[in-house]
């Protein structure tokens, strides 16, 4: 009777992906909004030789700020009916949540991902070659893995209550710094922006990995404890 | 194993909730297949009973029994075995009552003839099936919330006023459905302001005021 | 059946606190005169060098509140009994750290600004520092949420074991960055000091001297808990024969 994890899993991450389709919030508002950022930023520095310097940071501080975004609302839906709260009580293992909720986010962020990078090109005209889009492209997979079990793991503890949801960003900023800095390195590294060789990104690619696969541990272990009550 | 004839047994139970003892010690007992209502005015605790006895909140004193197994010590396990139905729905307003219950289905593993014993008992016919959760009247969505109980296989359904919102022919098909969900084997706790037509309904009223359990009918 | 815990608490102090207390305050009294008369100023940075004998006990005591809370919260999550001597310790360990971090960061950033002018530098340990206060702000905010002592000694514990597994990998990729702009060696406030015998000795009190100011200042902490928890428990008897009476009216 109880289901495997991978069924809950895909079960949810298929559900939250569906809502999505149908209410749009990601394409309408949150894809705008980073987009938004990302011309801000240019007001911002007002260089075109520093944005194109530092375009691979600005692209990952877009993607951090909308990322709250993206988790307050993959939360918003599962409270807004006590849908959460259901699930808890019928006893789903909460590892199969844990996972499909943050498939679910993985994807939104790559959705997000690919506009603000090709922003970036188009913006800040930073150029890519055959061996940097392997790098870019390893970097944002195992980035956006790390950044998607962070999310859901501190958006369920921050989830329902009142006064919780600014805790959000006070507790996820301290820890993806290491995203940041690590993806931010190999993303100049894929451009070869600032003198950098692709070859000097590989070892933050390492980093990323490493985080992902320790959060992901992490959050399966204490994702269930996090919601409960 | 035996299965126990009593299936919820708390005797001088105490819930807390934000220091406050919502329960004070209650004395409460449900033998399988009763349907038993829960009444008392706004406050009495009902709604933390009915969480506590689905092993959502933790009981601190006192010794609080569900199916057997000792929820001050394990109120996880039982969790699969009760239902429990809140003053939300736990739905997905954007899915359709079809998308909903089929999640349900496969987040608790129930097999499609399940699925749509389900449906029908709740008389979902298949073009109500595909409208949207945000379009549907309260009665509608009470019904799919339901289904997504039925869908679970609880041993022990618990419903927070569950004919709230509902116009009088909402409220008969609620009783419709928890009077078979007895028969089937089910054991139905329900809160309920509704105390003449639940009278109907339950086999045995037990009064809550003020975190005590004041008389038994 | 759970009930709640009374320890019999009628004073925070005790006998052995009031030792090391006294321990505490010796060993810092002479870190404090000799670190300002007794040892030499620094061939290079003058009289500037007296912080360090503030700057590094406190970063090293930062760094012991962290694997306190660590290690307590650890303990109480595998423990079976699930004691709640190890999450008041936790809890306390958090507060006490809180300060001492803060401590670190102002007397780390005063030293740059005498030394070198500016105010921050990023020294590995000064941002890892950095990043260990925020989460520590979010640490105690987390613990602040409500819900029984049960509930919020699970969720703290969890997010403190989070912390743990975050805070190494902050500090690697920061010095991995450092590295990059191979300004390290230069930066750090410590690097170049060439320490005479009694600058040495002086460190080490120190770095003693607020240690066992740390675990007064814990035991303390962690006492005023249990016996707020206490009071907790008969707040709640009371609240529980105003019920009573509520019900037989």
């Amino acid at each position: 009777m109880t289901m495997s994890v991978s069924r809950i899993a895909q079960a949810v991450a298929v559900k939250d992906l569906r809502i999505e389709l149908r209410s749009r919030i990601v394409t309408n508002q949150v894809l705008p909004f980073s987009g938004l950022v990302m011309v801000m930023f240019a007001f911002a520095l007002d260089s075109d030789d520093v944005l194109q310097g530092v375009a691979g940071g600005l692209v990952w501080l877009a993607t951090i700020f909308s990322l709250f975004i993206l988790v307050q609302r993959s939360f918003a839906i599962e409270v807004s009916d006590g849908a959460l709260d259901s699930l808890r009580v019928a006893g789903v293992n909460p590892q199969g949540i844990f996972l499909g909720k943050s498939i679910s986010l993985f994807v939104q962020l790559i959705a997000l991902e690919v506009v603000l990078f090709l922003t970036a090109v188009v913006l800040y005209r930073v150029s890519l070659g055959g061996a940097g889009l392997v790098l870019l492209v390893t970097c944002v997979v195992s980035a956006t893995a790390g950044l998607a079990f962070v999310g859901t793991l501190y958006g369920g503890l921050t989830a329902g209550a009142r006064g919780r949801e600014t805790l959000l960003p006070l507790l996820l900023l301290p820890v993806v710094a290491p995203v940041l800095i690590s993806a931010t390195r190999a993303t100049e590294a894929a451009f070869t922006s600032n003198g950098v060789t692709v070859s000097e990104g590989w070892p933050w690619v390492a980093v990323l990995a490493v985080f992902a696969a320790v959060f992901g541990l992490g959050g399966l272990l204490s994702f269930g404890s996090l919601i409960e009550e | 194993m035996m299965q126990p004839i009593r299936v919820i047994d708390f005797v001088d139970a105490v819930a807390v909730y934000n220091d406050y003892p919502a329960l004070a010690g209650v004395t409460f007992s449900v033998d399988r297949q009763e349907i038993v209502l829960l009444q008392g005015p706004n406050g009495a605790g009902k709604t933390t009973l009915l969480r506590a006895c689905a092993g959502l909140i933790p009981v601190v004193r006192g010794s609080a029994h569900v199916l057997g197994v000792d929820i001050a010590i394990d109120r996880e396990s039982i969790r699969e075995r009760v239902g429990l139905l809140g003053h939300q729905n736990g739905l997905f307003a954007e899915l359709t009552i079809a998308e909903n219950v089929d999640f349900w289905s496969t987040v608790v593993g129930a097999t499609r003839a399940e699925r749509d014993a389900a449906m029908q008992r709740m008389s979902i016919d298949g073009k109500l099936a595909n409208r949207r959760v945000s379009e549907l009247s309260a009665g509608q969505k009470r019904r799919c919330a339901l289904a997504c109980l039925v869908v679970r296989r609880a041993e022990i359904w618990l419903l927070d006023e569950p004919h709230a919102g509902l116009d009088a022919k909402g409220r008969d098909e609620i009783d419709l459905i928890l009077k078979e969900a007895a028969s089937a084997g089910a054991t139905i706790v329900v809160a309920s302001h509704e105390v003449e037509r639940a009278q109907q309904l339950a086999s045995r009223t037990v009064s809550l005021v003020a975190g005590h359990v004041r008389g038994v009918s | 059946m759970t009930t709640t815990e009374l320890p019999a608490i009628k004073g925070v102090g005790t006998q052995a606190t009031r030792l090391y207390g006294v321990l505490a305050l010796v060993a810092l009294g002479w870190v404090f005169v000799g670190g300002l008369f007794f040892t030499p100023e620094d061939v290079v940075q003058g009289d500037a060098v007296r912080i360090m004998y503030v700057h590094v006990p406190t970063a090293w005591t930062a760094y012991l509140a962290f694997i306190v809370t660590g290690v307590a919260s650890a303990c109480w999550l595998l423990g079976k009994k699930h004691s709640m001597g190890f999450d008041r310790v936790a809890g306390a360990s958090a507060e006490v750290g809180v300060a001492f971090m803060a401590l670190t960061l102002i007397s780390g950033s005063l030293w740059g600004r005498i030394t070198w002018g500016t105010f921050w530098v990023w020294d590995p340990r000064l941002t890892t520092t950095a990043f260990l206060f925020v989460t520590y702000l979010g640490y105690l905010a987390v613990r602040g949420l409500g819900g029984s002592p049960q509930q919020r000694a699970r969720r703290s514990s969890v997010v403190a074991l989070l912390a743990v597994l975050e805070i190494p990998l902050v500090h690697f990729s920061v010095v991995l960055w450092r590295s990059l702009h191979q300004e390290a060696s230069v930066l750090s406030p410590d690097g170049d000091i060439k320490m005479d015998g009694i600058m040495l000795f002086t460190l080490l009190f120190g770095v003693f001297g607020f240690s066992v100011l740390f675990a007064w200042l814990v035991s303390h902490r962690q006492r005023i808990m249990a016996m707020h928890d206490a009071q907790r428990a008969s707040a709640l008897e009371v609240a529980m024969v105003d019920r009573l009476q509520e019900a037989s009216s």
